[in-house]
Order: structure tokens, then C-alpha cells, then sequence
């Protein structure tokens, strides 16, 4: 197929925000990266009920989201467990967090429910409106906004106990799930 | 009924001491900040990994028309 090259620079632009998202989602990089190969074949797929003048990277998002809700969730469990995986296959972590602070925060986001953790990127990290989140997860804009809230609640209390912990028994435990990676 | 009023409102008070309930909100606000601060720490520092090489060849290998198009016309 011959793909319009501005559209193919789009979808070309918008990979770097699809990773950040389906990694953020899913807390596992391969499977990330295999659901941005997906999206990005649906799309081409799809490419014709693309219109042209909207926003490509919401349609994008989309696409991922909605791949990621029904292939990914089944395997939501497994996703879970694999706690560490995901700073050792990320090239860098960001800079301005302590490694800990960064996998607590992981941590911490993995545990919000499916809904509550999209709304929670798109709004927070992707730079989406609550418009424009609540057309990606096909919900009202009054949703995402409870779930955005709900969201940040649950996160602050998982992200207080652990602070109050830093130094407690629970560091062990910590350190044992940092060193399993599988 | 003008009675029950006072006594409402100080069981009101009693029930959430404006003093812890204003640390408490400061300190939710702290953690908030935090949470936007470490969510975009995260999400940017894999948007600048920017695009891994297979998510360009596989735009390109797509973006070619294949052997029957080319026989076709």
C-alpha cells in the first residue's frame, strides 16, 4: 500500500507518545512495544476512516487503548508480576527520581484499576483534555474527571504508606521484588 | 428548632477538627504535586527514547507497494 506521506509522518511522530502510553498502561516494555506494532498495522489498516484535519494522535491512542483493553486486560495478572522488569528494560529511568521513588511510583500506578490508570495518562502525562480523554475511552467527560480524581486519591494513599515504610521490614521486601524479574 | 442549630454545628466541629483536617489537605497536595511531577518524569522519559528502529521499518516495509500491485499495473 502507498501511504500519504504526510499521514506516514504522523503516525511516525506520534510513536514516541504510543510507547510512553501503552508502557505506562501495561508496566511491561516487549508487550508495550508489541501493542504499538499492533496499533500501528491497524491503523494502516484503517487508514481510510482516518479524517484528515483531526487529531491523528487521539485516533492513535485510540486504536491502542482499545487493543489494550481487550487483548491486554486478559493477561492482567501476568502483567503484574513481572515487578522489575520494567526499569531494567527502560534505557534510562528518569533522572530527577530515585531509583526506589521510581519503582514505588510504578508500583503504585499498577495497582489502579484499568480505568482509573488511562484516564489518569491521558490527562496527566499524555497532555489530553478531559474532552479529548473521555473520546479516546469512549466515556463522558464527567467520568474521566471521577476517575482522574479517584485515580490520583488511591495513588496518594499507596504512595503515603509507603513513605511511612521507607525504612521499615517492608525495604526488604522490596528489595527482593527488585531483584526478581520474572 | 433555633436550639438544634448550635448544637449541630458543634458536633460538626468536633467531628472534623479544622486544624488536623487543614494539615491533612496540605499534605494531600504535597503528595498530588508530586504524583503529576513523578507521572510526567516517567511518560517523557520514554517519549525521549523516541522511535526505536523497528516501528520505522516496519512504516516502511508497509509503505511500499508490494510485488502484485507492481504486476498488476
Amino acid at each position: 500500500m502507498k501511504l500519504d506521506p504526510a499521514l506516514r509522518d504522523q503516525i511516525l511522530s506520534a510513536v514516541p507518545s504510543l510507547r510512553a502510553f501503552a508502557i505506562s498502561l501495561s508496566g511491561n516494555v516487549d508487550r508495550a512495544d508489541d501493542l504499538v506494532q499492533e496499533t500501528m498495522l491497524r491503523a494502516l489498516a484503517n487508514i481510510h476512516s482516518f479524517q484528515p484535519g483531526t487529531n491523528m494522535n487521539a485516533w492513535l491512542f485510540t486504536i491502542l487503548r482499545n487493543l489494550f483493553r481487550s487483548e491486554y486486560r486478559k493477561r492482567k495478572r501476568e502483567v503484574e508480576d513481572t515487578d522489575g522488569t520494567y526499569a531494567e528494560q527502560l534505557k534510562s529511568h528518569p533522572e530527577q527520581l530515585g531509583r526506589i521513588e521510581f519503582e514505588e511510583f510504578r508500583h503504585a500506578l499498577a495497582q489502579l484499576p484499568d480505568e482509573q490508570r488511562e484516564a489518569l495518562i491521558l490527562v496527566g502525562a499524555s497532555g489530553f483534555s478531559y474532552e479529548e480523554a473521555a473520546t479516546i475511552c469512549g466515556c463522558a467527560v464527567g467520568t474521566i474527571k471521577s476517575r482522574v480524581n479517584r485515580a490520583r486519591n488511591r495513588l496518594a494513599r499507596l504512595l503515603a504508606v509507603d513513605n511511612v515504610d521507607e525504612f521499615g521490614p517492608d525495604t526488604a521486601t522490596r528489595a527482593v521484588l527488585a531483584g526478581n524479574d520474572r | 428548632m433555633t436550639e438544634k442549630k448550635p448544637d449541630k454545628s458543634h458536633v460538626t466541629q468536633m467531628h472534623t477538627a479544622p486544624s488536623a483536617e487543614k494539615a491533612h489537605t496540605g499534605l494531600n497536595r504535597e503528595i498530588q504535586v508530586k504524583i503529576g511531577q513523578q507521572l510526567r518524569a516517567m511518560y517523557d522519559g520514554i517519549v525521549q527514547e523516541g522511535v526505536p528502529d523497528r516501528f520505522a521499518e516496519l512504516l516502511s516495509k508497509l509503505d511500499k507497494p508490494s510485488e502484485d500491485e507492481g504486476k498488476a499495473e
